[in-house]
């Protein structure tokens, strides 16, 4: 019995329905629901999220070059990478160039969030899915310095630092506030790591964290502070003076060699630990290949990371750009943000009221009037849902597609295209990670494979800020300080009506914003974020969306403890609060799985 | 050893969302007390939004920390309420602050797994009346309590042996803490959005 949705996947609603809902209603947050068989295995997915709900009503009637400032705020994460395709919207629409140097350090701000987010999300927000901190408390410290020295020369490896660690981790966990370990079904069987990978795995969150702590060092030089880096329409604003000595905001040697240095360090982190720990962890989960979703059959990515200023074309983009559908990894098709028909947005499941919801709106003509009733289906009450109706509407999240199809986007989609291009520094790395594991190709559409694409374009990312970096250097040895062109910064030299768009690939995915400007001032902004593609609801035909699609077919160890669920989604970093569990109000948790 | 020479490093936080309604209250404090008065240099005063645990380097850094946000604490919306030391991160637990996934709590507890956790805390909290409004501007009575919730930090701070001094000339526009039209005064200058009838 079933269901057939047209992008390929049976949905069978007859087991029993399985609600994990993480956090409480304040923030943003993403609820699974899901039916299992017999069993035990997921038959059915429905993904729903509280999402921004557009942000052109702040917007509208503001001068275009603030709204970077607007956007920045959307996200925790993705704060610079949205400020940098705003004002990538912003010139498109005024047709202002940038400097070379300015590309140059906006790469390197872009480059640098990408490895920074990569290392965070891997460690901090999604190794706990793999790890058993708590097995790790009875590691041997004396096997895991020789595991550890197996796949690494990285130095932090003796059996006394693990055993140090071990020391302090368990008077941390004995403190009983184990703090942000508290999210984990420590001793489930989902879990296959030996204690001694674990405690390694372990070692290398604290050394991350303490890591992370000094590559937002970057964005404070180039953008001027931080958090929320400036940005500027036309360029960056800091000015270059290379002889300088502290002139406040400016660029000199020291700060760009400090940059070096940094970079320096995240290529060796990259090398000798982030990659090696994936493939550590991979190796005892290289048999659990669930999670692949759309990822074999519909991706997409915008590109990024411009080798020329002012030139967006495929060849110019180190981050390829292209869709793939139906699987066909034979053929990579070109993306193009201002047809009406490629980039649409659906609403027959979301909550919001289009005239006519069969069609899809491109997003320069996007709307966003809320319209929140449930399916005839839903259990509870519209405060509080017990059960949703995906037959009717069910998300606050709207459903883009690409001609129609729903994509995945992310590292995994912008590996795999790059990959069915065959450029070397794509597919060369991928083919090395998959041959390491004894893997063929088709594993690397997985949660696994997820992971690794994003494990490897950390380590090409870091590399990348080198060559930015080197190229940066060069410019202004060469003479040319230049940061900014402000020709068209006066709003009397705009036309006075235009539109444009802007893109990046942000760590999480595919993100554009849409703009139209009448007489200098906003008329309506559309974002698209990467989160809206990976956690779309059905469309009108029925296609899953990529959260949705990569949760089906996977066996549950044990429906109570939804560690499968959780490991599949996070592995999209997905840009909402989606914790694993309810906080009361004394900071105590809450049990948050309903089996019905 | 050196604590009886070097004063302590003092970081007043702001956190929160300013486009999520009374969301934004934290950093509206900060931006308002930065905006009135000057801080010795031991003090740094910091607009921290929604950044999660990329603040932790921030907290290690401080020996003694302020912050401001909006807490659910269960009271009428518009109570300020302070709380300190170990009674704060059982507080800022409450609501996850960053859209990605790390409440204030977990970056607490991220800088004392680091070994470097601020030996003061305080929080000084609002109860809000509407984190749904996307877009909108702080509610009356959340707005309300900025001016008391600065009061509040000159009072922790000078009992912290660094007190704030009211700025004698109005703070210059170029070294407001928000610019770019996102400061209090411009954001608000809107309309409220209408209010989604939402999840409540």
């Amino acid at each position: 019995m079933g269901v057939q949705t047209p992008n390929g996947f049976n949905l069978d609603t007859s087991g029993k329905r399985i609600v994990v809902d993480p956090v409480t209603r304040i923030e943003g947050h993403l609820r699974v629901e899901v039916n299992v068989d017999s069993g035990n295995v997921i038959r059915n997915a429905v993904s729903t999220g509280t999402m921004w709900r557009g942000i052109e009503p702040i917007l509208r009637g503001r001068d275009p070059r603030d709204a970077w400032a607007f956007t920045e705020r959307i996200c925790g994460v993705c704060t610079g990478t949205h400020a940098l395709t705003s004002v990538r919207a912003v010139e498109d629409a005024l047709g202002i160039k940038i400097p070379e140097n300015a590309n140059s350090i906006r790469n390197l701000m872009q480059l640098c969030l990408q490895v920074h987010d990569h290392i965070v999300h891997f460690y901090h927000l999604h190794a706990l899915d793999w790890v058993d901190v708590v097995s790790a408390l009875s590691a041997d410290p004396k096997a895991t310095s020789t595991l550890a020295q197996s796949i690494s020369a990285w130095p932090l490896s003796s059996p006394g630092y693990f055993r140090d660690l071990q020391t302090r981790l368990k008077k941390f966990v004995e403190s009983g506030q184990l703090g942000p370990f508290k999210n984990g079904y420590w001793g489930s069987k989902a879990y296959r790591l030996p204690p001694e990978a674990n405690l390694m795995a372990v070692a290398h969150y604290l050394e991350a964290l303490d890591f992370q702590k000094d590559i937002v060092k970057v964005h404070t030089i180039f953008g001027g502070k931080n958090p929320h880096p400036n940005w500027l329409v036309g360029g960056v604003p800091c000015p270059i003076n290379v002889d300088g000595t502290g002139a406040v905001g400016a660029i000199n040697m020291e700060r760009l060699n400090y940059v070096t240095s940094i970079i320096d360090r995240l290529i060796e982190f990259t090398d000798l630990v982030y990659l090696p720990d994936v493939a550590a962890i991979g190796s005892f989960y290289k048999d659990w290949l669930y999670g692949g979703g759309l990822s074999g059959k519909s991706v997409l990515s915008y590109g990024d990371v411009p080798e020329h200023a002012n030139d967006y074309s495929d060849k110019s983009l180190l981050l390829p750009r292209g869709a793939i559908i139906n699987g066909n990894l034979n053929e990579v098709f070109p993306v193009n943000h201002r047809d009406p028909n490629e980039i649409q947005e659906f609403v027959a499941h979301s909550w919001y009221k289009y005239p006519d919801e069969t069609k899809g709106l491109h997003p320069w003509d996007g709307v966003t009037e809320p319209n929140y009733v449930l399916g005839p289906k839903a259990k509870g009450t519209r405060t509080n849902i017990q059960e949703l109706d995906e037959d009717g509407k069910y998300s606050w999240i709207k459903a883009p597609r690409w001609k129609g199809n729903a994509m995945e986007v992310g590292p995994l989609a912008r590996w795999v295209i790059g990959y069915a291009q065959g450029k070397a520094d794509f597919k060369d790395p991928v083919d090395k990670f998959l041959k390491d594991l004894g893997l063929p190709l088709t594993a690397l559409f997985s949660t696994l494979g997820r992971t690794a694409a994003r494990a490897l374009e950390a380590q090409w990312a870091a590399y990348q800020m080198r060559h930015f970096q080197n190229k940066l250097i060069a410019t202004i040895k060469a003479g040319d300080s230049n940061t900014a062109f402000v020709d068209k910064w006066k709003p009397e030299t705009w036309p006075t009506e235009t539109k444009g768009v802007g893109f990046t690939e942000a760590p999480r995915g595919a993100l554009a914003h849409w703009i139209r400007i009448k007489d200098t001032k906003i008329e309506n902004y559309q974002c698209v974020v990467p989160t809206t593609w990976n956690g779309s609801p059905r469309d009108p035909k029925g296609n899953i969306g990529a959260f949705e699609a990569s949760l089906m077919n996977t066996p549950m160890e044990n429906p109570e403890q939804p560690l499968e669920i959780l490991r599949t989604i996070h592995s999209f970093d997905p840009c909402l609060a989606c914790s694993t569990h309810v906080m009361s109000p004394d900071g105590q948790e809450l049990a948050n799985v309903k089996v019905r | 050893m050196t604590r009886s020479t070097t004063p302590p490093r003092i970081l007043v936080l702001g956190i929160g969302n300013i486009l999520w309604a009374d969301e934004g209250f934290g950093v509206r404090v900060v931006e308002e007390f930065h905006r009135r008065y000057a801080v010795p240099d031991n003090v740094t005063l910091l607009d921290g939004g929604t950044q999660g645990l990329y603040l932790v380097n921030f907290i290690q850094e401080a020996d003694y920390l302020v912050v401001f946000d909006a807490i659910d604490y269960g009271l009428e919306p518009g109570t300020l309420k302070l709380v300190f030391d170990e009674e704060v991160p059982k507080f800022t637990g409450i609501k996850k602050m960053s859209l990605h996934q790390t409440g204030f709590q977990e970056v607490l507890s991220a800088a004392d797994l680091l070994g470097q956790y601020p030996e003061r805390l305080a929080l000084v909290g609002c109860q809000p009346k509407d984190l749904e409004d996307w877009g909108g501007p702080l509610t009356e009575p959340v707005r309300g309590q900025i001016g008391p919730a600065i009061e509040a930090a000159c009072a922790i701070l000078a009992g912290w042996g660094a007190p704030a001094t009211a700025r004698s000339a109005p703070l210059a526009e170029t070294d407001a803490l928000l610019g770019n039209d996102i400061d209090l005064a411009r954001y608000e200058r809107r309309e409220p959005a209408d209010a989604v009838d939402g999840l409540r």
